[in-house]
């Protein structure tokens, strides 16, 4: 079989297996999955972006998929006025005490000559911009977190569509990875893997805590959503006809419905990617990406700016992951900082992308679907086997109960030995990096 | 039949498997044969698959008349060959002493009078004994990675440009300690820049270039070929 | 003077006694970390996995000692259990080795390939032991709580604020001191310690001197991995055991060892006390403590907390960050490869 055949054939097995899924469990429960595969691939895109062409080993995606995943929320939710009220003024002068005291770092920087005395101008300058700032910084948290906090405690958004956010959240995760690449893109791959996991940790850790922006860890639930509500398709004439013409029940409809239209819009922001990564990974700026990653002396003996090129993968790659994850906040309807798990938002992805196959666009969405099938129903399937071990065993044996409650855990297990099967078996993973020799 | 010899060795690294295109070492129990040649005539190359270091595709390696062309190098050391590498020679962060008792790893008696012979053929390591080898000066690094080499109690010491890097004092300094060592009875193969002199003491001398023999012949025969003087002994 | 003794003990009892508690855990870590990157030469992800799953065995073999009545007196009956812990953490590493890495070092593998490696490898040991004992946490310190109590403190000194350690934390620091003293005397003194730094040192001069890789290897992992379930029993009788929480401990246990300069064992255990003291004295509210100090009428009425504990992992990372950027080489000269 020849490389274009076998890509034709694993995407068709892909198809099939959802279509069974549909058939066997539900086509609810299909389209759920699909449209977290959609996701799943776009995030997939953006660490292939990052691994296959650059060779940059980040894993600190859950950070960039929480950075989206919050822009949704602030894009979406309206704004609390009162919350804005109350503690509204004092936090923007804490700030603008954030930015003076900024600005006086880099005026020292500047105007001062290196040397202690500079240093210890500069940890003055800190020591007295904190104070500042928590002068003001406390009482308006107090103030923002106090108002009616069963219900808002926060500031709310901006109360825009939340379609917008898919490009905030991707100009966010941008302007983190910016500033996240400045620091640490000199670092040697292991380095750079332990500081963007601990950015990553640091990012939730803010998002969990900061109350009056996020809400923490009570959530933000009933994001308004860019498609239609079910309650309102089942009231609606033309779609009671609708499912009527399909012989479906007009509440199973709706809810199918409310899926496929999310599946449309996921599968052009991915068609959108999928075609510019192509674009990208084929012009002379992506020969020269993996020029770089593969002979990296040679090209910074070329003249090639190695770090400037991998800043720029750096950052478009975090904004894919950041699109992704507003798209994610977006399809769940609510923003619960506490969710996030480097297992399930970075490694995953990571498995993802090696399976399949580095370097590859479409296998990165391959391997974006594939994983995430599995990930989903391993749950099943451990449940099933388990069952199966089990069946033989008494019903009340603590053994049984034990093994059945925890077969969802086999998914590790699993995940696990796939990425190592594939990396030892087939590294170049499901579909190889197609090298093409141009000029 | 010689002691130790790398016969018809074709091989390389990796893809750049054709660095040495069959070229024949050997050196006799006693003997000082010595490897000249220009820059990456394949010296190293030749010396490491001696050792093992790398695989030949074809040629073979002889010592003492069992073929050990597939040993790999700790097994080596196991029957008595000791390599001092070009670089990299000492462990930089182990005091001298470390050094030499690595040296030993594999021997089970006790090797405090080969230490001691070593500290007596090189007094400063006694000096420096404490010292991390990686503090030390060039000239005394290479005496604690030929006496580190001298620790395995070997019947054969190749030694890969033992006096790179050193003074023209220390050079013959090393040479003669060289030469004392050979007197002992051990065969010793080694790399040379410093062509005109190691020839000078060498029983035999190789001509490498581009990866095979272009000359050999007794070190004194050798300096005194008009070709081999105007294209490898500048004059 | 007696307000600046009850400012001491405060410090003592909230700062010092869990700093150093904390920084024991940390440096048994790192030491485990720093001596798989020394030897093999990979930052190894699965670590906080091989702690939880060590310290996984061990409770489940205390819960067995404890429901046949056996006991360790007043201390804890897991530290009868902690071989049994190590042995089969060691075990499962070996495994590991032999499975996945040793291919990888056999081909010559670029370092990225075993990080990934030790991704699959962290996944793995994740879902056995989310499979065995669940995601949930345990608890399983038993005997005294106690070495000194604050009431009896109190009584004895007769200031206001009392000093308490916890058995736990007294346990932490000695097994600590000696762990760290005997692993130092064999890598100083024993052959095959010796061995293992001069093939950290220089692998290929190593292998030219007869040191034979793969034992190195070996043992180096059974190393890493009883000092990885000594730091995960002792973290876990101290606080206690979710397996979540060992996977989170990764960072810090890897801030540690680069802060001290990765590859150098001296470096781990002072990064880990680096580390330990910065994340506690950071998130401790000094408010109670200024008060003792502070002049009458001066005393502070807000918290003086620098940072709020839930960001103790962002300190261990920015002073990762600011070592990394300033001192690559971390405090202690360690080994910067390429
Ligand atoms: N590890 C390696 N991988 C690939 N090629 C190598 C390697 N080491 C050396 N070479 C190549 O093999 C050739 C011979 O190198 P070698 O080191 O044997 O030369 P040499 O005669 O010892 O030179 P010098 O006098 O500079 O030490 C060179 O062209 C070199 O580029
Ligand atoms: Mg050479």
């Amino acid at each position: 079989m020849t490389q274009t055949t076998k890509n034709f054939v694993y995407f068709a097995i892909m198809a099939g297996l959802l279509v069974a899924v549909g058939v066997i469990q539900s086509w609810s429960v299909s389209l759920s999955i699909f449209n977290l595969c959609l996701i799943s691939a776009v995030m997939a895109l953006g660490v292939n972006m990052q691994w296959g062409y650059a060779g940059l080993f980040n894993v600190g995606m859950m950070g960039f998929a929480a950075i989206g995943g919050v822009a949704a929320m602030l894009v979406s939710m309206p704004p609390v006025t009162a919350a804005w009220a109350n503690g509204g003024g004092d936090l923007m002068m804490s700030g603008l005490m954030v930015v003076v005291t900024v600005l006086a770092i880099i005026l020292i920087l500047r105007k001062m000559p290196k040397g202690k005395k500079r240093n210890y101008t500069i940890a003055a300058a800190v020591i007295a911009g904190y104070f500042l700032i928590r002068h003001f910084y406390d009482p308006a948290v107090g103030a923002i977190e106090s108002t009616e906090a069963a219900k808002y405690g926060y500031l709310g958004g901006l109360g825009m569509p939340i379609l917008f956010s898919w490009i905030i959240g991707g100009l966010f995760a941008a302007g983190a990875a910016w500033l996240i690449g400045k620091i640490s893109l000199g670092l040697r791959a292991d380095y750079l893997a332990i500081a963007t996991l601990g950015i990553s940790e640091i990012v939730i850790a803010i998002l969990k805590n900061e109350d009056w922006l996020t809400r923490g860890v009570k959530n933000v639930t009933g994001l308004p959503r860019p498609v239609p509500y079910e309650v309102d398709l089942q009231a609606s004439e033309w779609f009671i006809n609708l499912s009527a013409t399909f012989g479906a029940d007009p509440i199973e409809a709706s809810s199918i419905f409310v899926k496929l239209c999310y599946t449309v819009l996921f599968m052009v922001v991915l068609g959108v990617i999928l075609y510019l990564s192509e674009r990208a990974l084929n012009s002379p700026w992506g020969r020269m990406m993996r020029a770089i990653r593969d002979r990296r002396d040679a090209a910074s003996a070329m003249g090639k700016d190695v770090k400037a090129r991998h800043l720029q993968i750096f950052v478009i790659g975090s904004a894919v992951v950041g699109i992704a994850g507003a798209m994610l906040t977006t399809l769940d309807g609510q923003f619960t900082p506490g969710t996030y798990n480097p297992l399930r938002y970075t490694f995953l992805i990571w498995v993802m992308v090696i399976v399949g196959g580095s370097g590859n666009n479409w296998g990165a969405v391959l391997g974006g679907f594939v994983i995430w099938f599995l990930w989903v129903e391993a749950e099943p399937i451990g449940l099933f086997v388990m069952e199966v071990v089990t069946s033989g065993m008494d019903d009340g044996s603590a053994l049984k109960a034990h093994l059945i409650e925890s077969a969802a855990h086999m998914r590790m297990i699993m995940m696990g030995s796939i990425l190592l099967l594939v990396m030892r078996f087939s590294p170049k993973g499901l579909m190889p990096e197609v090298v093409r020799h141009h000029d | 039949m010689s002691f130790l010899i790398g016969e018809n060795m074709i091989g390389g690294y990796g893809s750049a498997d054709n660095i040495l295109k069959g070229c024949t070492l050997s050196v006799e129990r006693g003997q000082i044969a010595v490897i000249v040649g220009p820059n990456g005539a394949g010296k190293s190359t030749g010396m490491k698959a001696v050792f093992g270091m790398l695989n030949l595709r074809e040629g073979s390696v002889k010592l003492d008349g069992k073929d050990i062309t597939n040993l790999k190098p700790q097994e080596r050391v196991n029957i008595g060959m000791a390599f001092v590498p070009q670089t990299h020679n000492v462990f930089g962060g182990m005091s001298v002493e470390e050094n030499l008792i690595i040296g030993a790893y594999r021997r089970e008696d006790d090797f405090s009078d080969t230490m001691a012979q070593v500290y007596d053929l090189f007094p400063i390591l006694k000096e420096k004994r404490h010292q991390p080898a990686g503090e030390l000066s060039g000239g005394q690094r290479q005496q604690v990675a030929v006496g580190r080499a001298l620790m395995t109690q070997p019947s054969v010491l190749m030694l890969d440009e033992p006096t790179a890097g050193v003074s023209p004092i220390v050079m013959d300094e090393l040479f003669d300690r060289i030469i004392e060592i050979r007197n002992s009875g051990i065969a010793i193969l080694m790399v040379e820049q410093n062509a005109r002199q190691a020839l000078n003491i060498a029983d035999v001398g190789y001509v490498l270039v581009n990866g095979s023999n272009r000359f050999t012949d007794t070190g004194q025969a050798l300096l005194e070929n008009p070709e081999v003087r105007k294209s490898f002994l500048g004059g | 003077m007696e307000d600046i003794l009850n400012s001491i003990i405060l410090l003592a009892n909230f700062v010092i006694v869990p700093g150093m508690t904390y920084g024991s855990q940390l440096a048994l870590g790192a030491l485990g970390v720093t001596l798989i990157y020394g030897i093999l030469r990979f930052s190894n992800f699965a670590h906080g996995e091989t702690m939880a799953f060590g310290t996984m065995i061990t409770i489940m073999v205390t819960w067995f000692m404890q429901s046949v009545g056996i006991s360790f007196g007043p201390l804890p009956t897991a530290l009868l259990a902690l071989p049994f812990g190590a042995a089969a953490a060691v075990a499962i590493v070996l495994f590991s080795d032999r499975v996945v890495y040793k291919y990888y070092r056999e081909k010559k593998s670029n370092a990225v390939f075993f990080l990934i490696a030790s991704i699959g490898i962290m996944f793995v040991m994740n879902g056995i032991v989310r499979f065995i004992i669940g995601p949930k946490e345990q608890r399983f310190a038993d005997g005294e709580r106690f070495i000194i109590k604050a009431r009896e403190f109190k009584q004895m000194t007769g200031l206001s604020e009392g000093l308490t350690i916890k058995m736990t934390q007294g346990l932490t620091v000695v097994i600590t001191i000696i762990v760290v003293y005997a692993l130092f005397r064999f890598l100083q003194h024993s052959k095959m310690g010796r061995a293992m730094r001069a093939y950290s040192d220089n692998e290929d001069l190593a292998l030219l001197s007869g040191i034979n890789p793969e034992k190195v290897v070996k043992i180096t992992w059974a190393i890493a991995a009883v000092l990885a379930t000594i730091a995960g029993v002792l973290y876990g009788l101290d606080k206690s055991f979710k397996p979540f929480t060992y996977f989170q401990l990764l960072l810090p246990i890897f801030a540690a060892a680069i802060v001290g300069g990765v590859g150098n064992p001296i470096g781990a255990i002072l990064g880990g006390f680096v580390i330990a003291f910065s994340e506690v004295t950071v998130t401790y509210a000094y408010k109670k403590f200024l008060k003792y100090l502070a002049p009458e009428g001066m005393e502070p009425d807000s918290l003086m907390q620098l940072l709020s504990t839930d960001y103790k992992f962002a300190v261990s990372f920015i002073i990762l960050v600011v070592v990394l950027l300033v001192r690559p080489t971390g405090i202690l000269k360690g080994r910067v490869l390429e």
